[in-house]
């Protein structure tokens, strides 16, 4: 990692209790992001993305219970006041929803919303508020920025109220932002441009970022490094570059594989993963995707493999029997 | 209306659509949804159906089945024209044809358990033995990869979406259906399930000697399963093609675009920096001459003027611009 370490996630666990038990959403999960950079964390529906990001943001349900630490600019939000953290959230520490309404109020105009944000975090008196508004809602492509002041989010359509959100999110220069499923309830054409946008906002403000997505494409163009999670652990976690030239983690190398190709003639057979992920009340004694896993042998099922490094100390994966490089099948 | 013609690549077509318009009104507007669409599906066929969101594919796939009569044009069904049938004829006609949704557990009555559920067409159709009925039950849930002695006795809750999508299917399936509307059945799935139940569908449809249309937002999704493509926007067919011959040479901006803003899993393709091309206009008040106009890099004075219609521009290949790439 290069740069200075901005936020450093220290072996979090969320625990949710469930009429059927406890459920682990998240186990034990390290991960770090430098100042300015980008972290892509990759995983399926129920794998624990959404509630990992929910704990750096100290936006976890009531009943759950967090442990481990998150450090962020120098302190550990964990242990920082309500009061404190509402300031930090909006100001230094930003993020976008899947669902935009999420952090949309439905019966306040764009303006009143953008400008209470403003004024909230920064001192501004109404009119530069207003000011900064408008470019603000320019700088996320929204046309005709001043008359949309006026309109309330349900006036417009789901492309342009995320990038309404974005504005919000962004209005305060956050030093992070956390796009969870930013694209997926968008069409191609606009998540293209969406996340062309979220680039250039970060490459501007030198703004660190963590996309979370389920799916591989989004991640490989746009990210420095990607952390790859099943059943609430990360299991494999690398340089992006690193990660599509050698994947090692059989999960990683089939999610990769069931995409349908575009340069594939049609009606190839998809490489399937045969079953699903395992239910997060009943963890498995040894390796999540062993039940799933070709390669997996009698350990696979006894043991947990931990996330260990490679040949590069930035290439981890938790994986008893990884997938060979040359460099292996030359030793 | 002019008319947009798309001939199938081979010449028994079991559906023929012909010139479909489907309007709908809202207070005393009307959305344009479908406004004039033609197209052919071969028997056997598998034609994919693309464009964004609110584009009007699921009117169009809904209009094909009479499950929303169409304002205008005309649906032939091997040979029978849809549009003209009404009740016992219409529903017997209905047997031979079935819908699979997107979202399959939203699709499944939640208080009913799955035996009885896939079990449904079969009462509707008259099939009065009960002891039949659950014979074709097992044998539909065995070939979408169930257990039919696990699976008949439960609720759809009880069920992940990739379970319940294979439930839709074995439901659409019982009647021996000769042409199914696919409706987006994966986009509600993870990668991992997704595969599964593309690879099933596939399968199902060599089994069955299926014909489909199969309607997706994800153009890599429609590539795998179609040998035809069909790309809609707003309301109309931009171009239609062989899947290869389509995405290795797209004639339509649009479509171009479409392939271009693709998500590729290679850190080494660069996303191209898309040109702002804004958002889709309403339906309510679609744009003059080409819809695509407002948000196309060729747009001139003529496509302002004059709607471009279906032409030929390559062998099996359709296309409805003034100013095509090829
Ligand atoms: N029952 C209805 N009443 C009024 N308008 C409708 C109705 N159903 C659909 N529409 C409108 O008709 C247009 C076409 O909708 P349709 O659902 O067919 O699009 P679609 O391509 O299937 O979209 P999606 O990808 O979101 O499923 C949209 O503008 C939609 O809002
Ligand atoms: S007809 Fe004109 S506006 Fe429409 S796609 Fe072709 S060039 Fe673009
Ligand atoms: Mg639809």
């Amino acid at each position: 990692m290069t740069g200075n370490t901005l936020l450093s996630v220290e072996d979090v666990t969320v625990d949710l209790p469930t009429p059927r038990g406890n459920l682990r959403a998240v186990d034990h999960v390290d991960l770090t992001v430098g100042a300015g950079r980008t972290l892509g964390i990759v995983g399926e529906s129920g794998c624990g993305k959404t509630m990992l990001s929910r704990a750096i943001l100290q936006l976890l349900p009531k009943k759950a219970k967090l442990s481990g630490r998150v450090m962020f600019d120098g302190q550990d939000l964990v242990q920082l006041a309500p009061e404190k953290l509402r300031k930090l959230r909006g100001r230094s520490l930003a993020v976008v929803f899947q669902d935009p309404m999420t952090s949309l109020n439905p019966v306040l105009t764009i303006g009143t919303q953008l400008i209470e944000t403003l004024q909230e975090h920064l001192e501004l008196d109404d009119a530069t508020a207003k000011k900064r508004s408008v470019e603000l809602l320019a700088a996320v492509g929204i046309p005709a920025p001043e008359q949309r002041l006026a309109q309330y989010p349900h006036q417009l359509s789901g492309g342009m109220r995320q990038r309404v959100a974005i504005a919000i999110a962004l209005s305060c220069e956050p030093k992070l932002l956390i796009a969870d499923e930013p694209t997926t309830a968008l069409d191609v054409t606009i998540q293209a441009q969406i996340l062309d946008l979220l680039a250039r906002e970060q490459r501007r403000r030198h703004m660190a970022m963590i996309i979370i997505t389920h799916d591989l494409g989004v991640v490989a163009g746009r990210t420095d490094e990607v952390a790859v999670m099943y059943a609430g652990r990360v299991v494999e976690r690398a340089p992006t570059p690193a990660l599509f030239k050698k994947m090692r983690m059989p999960y990683t190398e089939a999610l990769l594989a069931a995409l349908p190709k575009l340069d594939a003639a049609p009606h190839t057979p998809l490489p399937a993963i045969s079953g699903r992920p395992p239910d997060p009340t009943r963890p498995l004694q040894g390796c999540s995707f062993s039940p799933r896993c070709r390669y997996a042998v009698a350990r696979c099922q006894s043991e947990k493999p931990p996330l260990e490094a490679a040949e590069t100390s930035a290439h981890q994966f938790a994986c008893f029997h990884p997938i060979k490089t040359h460099a292996d099948a030359d030793a | 209306m002019m008319l947009q013609s798309a001939p199938s690549v081979s010449s028994e077509a079991l559906l023929d659509v012909d010139n479909l318009v489907v309007e709908y009104p809202v207070g005393a507007k009307i959305v344009h949804a479908v406004s004039g669409v033609s197209l052919q599906i071969a028997r056997g066929e598998t034609l994919g159906l693309v464009g964004e969101s609110g584009c009007g594919k699921s009117t169009l796939g809904r209009a094909v089945l009479q499950l929303r009569r169409p304002t205008a044009g005309r649906v032939l069904f091997d040979g029978h024209d849809l549009t003209a049938m009404q009740g016992d004829a219409l529903r017997l006609m209905r047997r031979r044809v079935q819908l699979i949704f997107q979202d399959p557990i939203a699709s499944l009555n939640p208080r009913r358990k799955i035996g009885d559920i896939v079990a449904e067409p079969l009462v509707i159709a008259g099939v009065k033995d009960p002891e039949k009925r659950k014979q074709l039950v097992h044998e539909v849930l065995t070939a979408v990869g169930l257990d039919p002695t696990l699976v008949v006795g439960r609720l759809p809750h009880e069920f992940s979406g990739g379970q319940c999508q294979r439930i839709c299917i074995a439901r659409a399936l019982i009647l021996n259906p000769e042409f199914i509307v696919c409706d987006e059945p994966v986009s509600a799935l993870d990668v991992s399930i997704r595969a599964q139940i593309l690879n099933l569908l596939e399968e199902m449809k060599g089994r069955f000697g299926l014909t489909l249309l199969f309607i997706a937002h994800d153009l890599a999704v429609v590539k795998a399963v179609s040998d035809r493509v069909a790309v809609m926007y707003l309301g109309r067919l931009c171009e239609v093609g062989p899947s290869e011959q389509l995405f290795a040479r797209p004639a339509h901006p649009y479509t171009a675009l479409l392939i271009e803003a693709i998500p590729v899993p290679d850190p080494d393709v660069r996303p191209t920096e898309t040109v702002p091309v804004g958002e889709p206009p309403s339906p309510i008040a679609p744009p003059s001459g080409c819809r695509f106009r407002t948000r196309c890099p060729r747009a001139d004075q003529r496509c302002s003027d004059e709607m471009p219609e279906l032409r030929v521009v390559a062998p099996g290949q359709f296309v409805a611009c003034h100013h095509p790439l090829i």
